[in-house]
């Protein structure tokens, strides 16, 4: 320890001359009297039976068992609070899957290839094929679109935007997040519906040929289409990804852009060389966190898109589904199978959300590791 | 441009530069030309005109400064401008929703909307308020309040002050991932488990109970930030005194984030109050004043606009877009009152 010694953190007996005029103090045998307190930055000699290695994590406070009352009940709740968090996502995988065994056990259609949803019919039939397809075009596309422009803001707050504006601009791109998705639902209903008509009819005359781009006619109708879907999640999920890219822009370290500078590197050059390669795990994990937030959007979803169960790849005409989208359509009118297709369409949205979650989070991991060991 | 590439460089150790007006006589330029454009026909629309202004203008920049900066300050340029493009590709959307919203929501936004319900009112009928999906909102997100800012704060003190090892590292990573959850998939969970499973009907608590899981990883890593702050010095002189470990925290360490984590439950209430998804399943919705929120169906906010945009006459979408302009206010102030708080508290802090 470098710091200047402190004769409640340190247990080892002070060298002679520490704090002149004060007597050497004496380590009493046994536990101290200040028993658990004990920095983390210290490491205890470990005597084989104290709890010598759970003092050595780092950077907090950390304790043993206390025998007060009130601590004791005080660790109780928080560590069943902890484990009530577990208890919460195992109970919902639970009773996902209870309550939708009997309607899979009905079903008559293979649910993973059947592309229609009739479970209220007799014999019930219903598949999530169309449903996941839609599900998976829509994020793909909104990702596509997100990504780049979300990169570019991030970038444009971290490392273009004055700096006495870019706070503040930053809290309007938070703004964005912070809009609830029914109001997006109503916005790309009315209002953006009918300006994508346009841009879908260029799309469609200049790159129809690359089918995905194109209506079943060629000529339209268009709107209310996989594209309208994707382009407002787009917009729901770009401030989630803006931000945490423009978090880990702002971690890069000052020492690598001012070298990069001085070597006489432009701005981009700048960011090409030192801010994008540091920041590229966070640029893809939130990338992942922002997919499966448009994965799991509901309510916008089944507002702008005219419900279809067909897996069609024209994604400027009117039609597509998404299982998140689909739940609420379906809802009001399912009986009791209806319900439990449903909540079975709802546990598939669930594993792959947890996937994608996962999955983020093992790269922010993996790169909180790195770094850590880099620096 | 000719001009500029005849005189000779000042100096051979700095490379030659556009000339500072250089911008400002490219978007001239560009407008120009767009504007001929739009007269003869390709621009004719305000969005046309204006994304030809733009790719003029970057075509046009790249040009001038390729010629006499070269390449490398070419690219820094056109990287720069598109930077700046995807800035105010991102603010048109926010612009565009909030102008809308307040256009199309204050022709019903008058008191007989927050005074009346829609009880006997038809679709086609005009009149009618959202006083019933008001009361359903408040209710539903203070019972959510209720459960998940306790228990997100105790989550939050084990992972600081007590969690160590993988059992942490668990809760950790279930938190993040519990961040993620769909919200439609909480309403779901709560559908299977409450009323299904438990044979409970459809009520506005159930809908509390599934707002309260989307709330509490919000609470949990907002309250988690802040405890972690806080700095050690507090907690060993708290100790040093022989306070004891659950004092130090109450007394101690949570009065001291406490702003941090006010912000962070405002943060998450305006989150959950936007919800819609899983109110739809677990509240079923009525048009009707339900006060109760343990029995029988009720309304909310965001349910009230789903339910009436959809339907296909202009007073509902009328209703729909003042309950949005609602809604939207009231998750902005909130928002803003957190950013408030916070900016207090860092000006009180830093002093």
């Amino acid at each position: 320890m470098s710091t200047p010694r402190d004769p409640t953190r340190d247990r080892t007996p002070a060298p002679e001359g520490t704090y002149p005029g004060v007597p050497v103090h004496e380590e009493p045998e046994g536990p101290p009297p200040w028993d658990r307190v004990v920095s983390a930055t210290d490491r205890m000699p470990s005597t084989g039976e104290g709890p010598g290695d759970e003092f050595s994590r780092g950077g907090r406070l950390t304790g043993g068992k206390s025998t007060r009352f009130g601590d004791r009940l005080f660790r109780g709740m928080s560590v069943g609070s902890a484990a009530f968090v577990l208890v919460i996502m195992a109970a919902i995988a639970v009773f996902l899957i209870w309550k939708a065994i009997p309607a899979l056990n009905a079903n008559e259609a293979n649910f993973f290839s059947y592309e229609q949803w009739f479970p209220n019919g007799t014999p019930p039939m219903f598949g999530i094929a169309a449903l996941a397809f839609g599900t998976v075009a829509t994020s793909i596309l909104a990702i596509i679109i997100a990504v780049p422009i979300a990169v570019g803001v991030a970038l444009f707050i971290s490392n273009y935007a004055p700096i006495r504006v870019a706070q503040g601009l930053g809290y309007i791109v938070d703004l964005l997040a912070a809009v609830p998705s029914v109001v997006y639902g109503l916005w790309g209903y009315i209002y953006l519906n009918d300006h994508i008509k346009d841009t879908s009819a260029f799309l469609d005359k200049y790159f129809g040929w690359t089918v995905i781009l194109s209506s079943n006619s060629g000529v339209g109708p268009y709107g209310r289409s996989i594209l309208l879907a994707s382009v407002v999640l787009a917009i729901m999920i770009l401030p989630i990804v803006a931000a945490i890219s423009r978090e880990v822009f702002l971690q890069v370290p000052t020492d690598h852009k001012e070298a990069a500078l001085a070597l006489g590197a432009t701005r981009w050059e700048m960011v090409r060389t030192a801010v994008l390669p540091y920041g590229r795990p966070g640029v893809i994990s939130a990338t992942m966190l922002g997919l499966g937030r448009a994965l799991g959007e509901t309510i916008a979803v089944a507002m702008v898109l005219s419900a279809t169960f067909t897996i069609d790849w024209h994604f400027l005409s009117p039609g597509g589904n998404t299982i998140a989208a689909n739940i609420a359509n379906q809802f009001a009118e399912a009986n009791d199978t209806g319900r439990g297709a449903l909540i079975a369409s709802g546990l598939v949205l669930f594993v792959i959300t947890l996937i994608v979650n996962f999955a983020a989070r093992w790269i922010i991991a993996r790169r909180k590791e790195f770094s850590g060991a880099a620096s | 441009m000719s001009t500029a590439t005849a005189l000779p460089p000042p100096s051979t150790l700095v490379g030659r530069k556009l000339p500072r007006w250089t911008p400002a006589a490219l978007v001239a330029g560009a407008l120009a030309i767009a504007g001929v454009l739009a007269v003869l026909g390709p621009a004719d629309s305000i969005e046309g005109f204006v994304l030809w202004t733009g790719s003029l203008f970057l075509i046009g920049q790249t040009v001038a400064s390729f010629a006499v900066e070269g390449g490398r300050h070419a690219r820094d340029r056109l990287v720069t401008s598109l930077i700046y493009t995807s800035f105010v590709i991102t603010v048109i959307p926010l612009v565009s929703v909030l102008i809308l919203t307040i256009k199309n929501g204050m022709a019903r936004f008058d008191s007989s909307f927050f005074s009346s319900s829609l009880r006997n009112i038809a679709a086609t009928n005009a009149g009618g308020g959202a006083y019933h999906a008001l009361v359903g909102t408040i209710e539903q997100v203070l019972i959510a309040t209720a459960f998940a800012v306790p228990v997100g704060i105790f989550v939050a003190i084990y992972l600081v002050e007590f969690g160590t090892g993988g059992f942490a590292r668990t809760v950790s990573t279930f938190v993040d991932v519990m961040t993620g959850l769909p919200s439609i998939v909480a309403g779901l969970f709560i559908l299977s488990f409450w009323i299904l499973a438990l044979g409970q009907g459809y009520s506005g608590f159930a809908g509390a109970l599934a707002l309260a899981i989307l709330m509490l990883p919000i609470v949990v890593r907002s309250t988690e930030e802040m405890l972690r702050l806080v700095p050690d010095a507090l907690r060993e002189a708290s100790y040093a005194l022989g306070v004891p470990r659950w004092k130090t925290i109450v007394r101690i360490v949570i009065p001291t984030a406490l702003p941090g984590i006010v912000t962070g439950v405002m943060l998450g209430v305006a989150r959950v109050a936007g919800e819609t998804a899983p109110v739809l399943l677990v509240t079923f919705g009525t048009n009707s004043i339900n006060t109760d929120p343990f029995s029988g169906p009720q309304s909310s906010l965001p349910l009230f606009v789903y339910q009436q945009a959809g339907l296909p006459n202009q007073v509902a979408i009328d209703r729909a877009w003042t309950g949005a302009l609602t809604l939207i206010l009231f998750v902005m102030l909130l928002n803003l009152a957190a950013r408030l708080v916070t900016y207090f508290w860092r000006a009180r802090m830093g002093r």
